[in-house]
């Protein structure tokens, strides 16, 4: 029988997970040890198909600093992590951004989009400037 | 001298959210002093994801929980100042304070809302020996580097430390192309939460060494080669063990320190377990009408829980500039034993406790299997089960002293009980 202990990692809780291969279930598996519900989603899927979040920077300019923070709209399959990187190493963007703009649509064909994380403005020396750039956001 | 109504020290997540729910109870003049050059704190630097699951119920990176603070901020019209150094807090509140453009402040407030936040622990507070070239770091200071400035801090790395914050940055500098070729832990578990080591090591196949410490740093200039040695049950490290491995930068992540400068300088009395103020049920410390909250208190694992901390400090500065605050009153002082390194807050005032107080607590080893057991006068107040409890993970228990009758001075004691086989 076809069993893994993993750790979810879908919330910061880090519940115990024990998937096991079930010919009863409907999706093919058997999770146990979750305390909600998308714990057996994750149990599933890192069976069959693992995915991750990604996480990371582009080069802006015309901002107050030099990095803006994306990251993918939804989950990934881990093995494009390393090609997605490539993709959005190669973006540069010009502030003013919004926070949840995409910056890639669809990368690498996953239905994925690398979106901004944070609001950009301009850079200026006048607060209001930004202030009011922040709120259109 | 400027006046105010409160003013917040701090325009992290914990300065944030007190000046916003100070401002929702109706207090005017609010400002916000912060030293970095934009508002959010240390979460502008956190750009992977698993904020806000608890205050949105979904999953945001550092910047867009900030932001969506920063946005009501503005939004409710708060006043701020960035680039401002608070150089001192006196205990008649006065705030002398610096920047660019005004040159010296004197604030008098009616309330002071402390939200300094935490520093790193440095190589100098762990005794590394070796040489002492460049390329040691803490690895918060890595973060801002890598995430905020766009500098790559290195292209072989060695982590010491497996907090939460050393093993983001393994994946981070993986991500961008570095070796992370080890994480080493002093202690025989991590210090991070479980999720970080699966996702932030594990994916990445960076090998975690338990029970493992640095024992040398070689390089004159710039780091040339970090050697680690597995440790005993007293820290001391196994001769024979040792790994060398040649690298250019070595990271630290051995701990936070709440940052408590200015508490000192007000005269506040500090709680020598979690570095932070004592504070009561109103996150007033020792000094009436200064309130502390976030990681300049006890260091959070989680945002969220900042943030509802933060509140209640901004509702309670709210109530105090309204005469709305009992201090003399019937107290319960409270105290971990047994496995509980510290609960926060250190003391309730009964009479500003509507009905429930929200307790956080950190423990001193892993336990499985246990019971927090609350205790006042050898009487059983409240047992909470908890199937596994590790320090890294800071525990919260809501606590109904609605129908507790105490004494004039109780203490109210929190321990672990193990469960018996």
């Amino acid at each position: 029988m076809e069993e893994k202990d993993m750790i979810c990692i879908v919330c910061p809780l880090g519940c115990k997970l024990k998937v096991t291969k079930s010919d009863i279930s409907q999706t093919g598996y058997a999770v146990e040890g979750n305390k909600c519900f998308r714990g057996v989603d994750y149990g599933i899927k890192e069976m069959t198909n693992p995915t991750r979040a990604l996480t990371t920077t582009v080069v802006i300019s015309d901002a107050s600093v030099k990095r803006l923070p994306v990251r993918t709209s939804g989950t990934i399959p881990k093995p494009l992590i390393k090609q997605a990187m490539v993709l959005i190493n190669k973006v540069e963007v010009k502030a003013p951004i919004k926070v949840g703009e995409v910056i890639i649509k669809n990368i690498l064909d996953t239905g994925v989009d690398i979106i901004a994380s944070r609001s950009m403005c301009q850079n200026s020396e006048h607060e209001d400037l930004l202030k009011a750039c922040f709120l259109q956001g | 001298m400027l006046q105010y109504d409160i003013v917040v020290i701090g325009g992290g997540p914990a300065g944030l959210a007190a000046a916003i729910e100070a401002r929702k109870n109706g207090v005017k003049k609010i400002l916000i002093i912060e030293r970095d050059r934009e508002l959010g704190g240390i979460l502008q630097q956190c750009i992977h994801n698993g904020f806000g699951l608890h205050i949105f119920k979904e999953e945001l990176t550092g910047p867009e929980y900030a932001e969506r603070f920063i946005k009501e901020l503005i939004t409710m019209d708060i006043e701020y100042k960035l680039d401002t150094m608070v150089l001192e807090v006196s205990d008649s509140k006065v705030i002398t304070a610096m920047n660019a453009t005004d040159g010296i402040l004197h604030i008098q407030a009616k309330a002071i809302i402390l939200a300094m936040g935490c520093r790193e622990r440095t190589r100098g507070a762990i005794r590394i020996p070796g040489t002492r070239p460049a390329g040691v770091m803490a690895a918060g200071t890595a973060q801002r580097f890598v995430n905020i400035e766009g500098d790559m801090i290195g292209k072989r790395i060695v982590i010491l430390g497996s907090g939460d914050i050393g093993l983001i940055m393994a994946r981070r500098l993986t991500l961008e192309g570095a070796d992370v070729l080890a994480v080493a832990e002093l202690m025989s578990y991590s210090g991070g939460l479980t999720r970080n080591i699966v996702q932030c090591l594990e994916d990445f196949n960076i090998p975690l060494y338990l029970n493992h410490t640095v024992v040398n740093i070689e390089g004159h200039d710039r780091v040339e080669a970090v050697t680690i040695a597995q440790v005993d049950e007293k820290y001391k490290p196994i001769k024979g063990t040792e790994k060398r491995f040649e690298c250019d930068t070595l990271l630290l992540s051995v701990g936070l320190i709440p940052e408590n400068e200015l508490s000192k300088s007000a005269g506040i009395a500090l709680d020598n377990v979690t570095g932070g103020p004592i504070v009561n049920e109103s996150m007033e410390t020792s000094v009436e009408g200064i309130f502390a909250c976030g990681n300049v208190v006890h260091v959070h694992d989680l945002v969220d829980w900042v943030t509802e901390e933060s509140r209640r400090a901004g509702s309670s500065a709210a109530k105090y500039i309204k005469g709305q605050i009992q201090s003399n009153c019937k107290t319960i002082k409270l105290k971990g034993i047994n496995g509980v390194r510290y609960v926060v807050p250190h003391q309730i005032r009964l009479d500003n406790i509507e009905q429930t107080v929200e307790l956080m607590m950190r423990v001193d080893n892993i336990y499985k299997d246990i019971k927090f057991v609350i205790k006042s006068n050898g009487e059983v107040i409240k047992e909470v089960k908890r199937k596994h409890v590790a320090p890294g993970e800071m525990e919260t228990i809501k606590l109904d002293l609605s129908k507790f009758t105490p004494g004039d001075c109780d203490e109210m004691y929190i321990e672990i009980v193990e469960k018996e086989a």
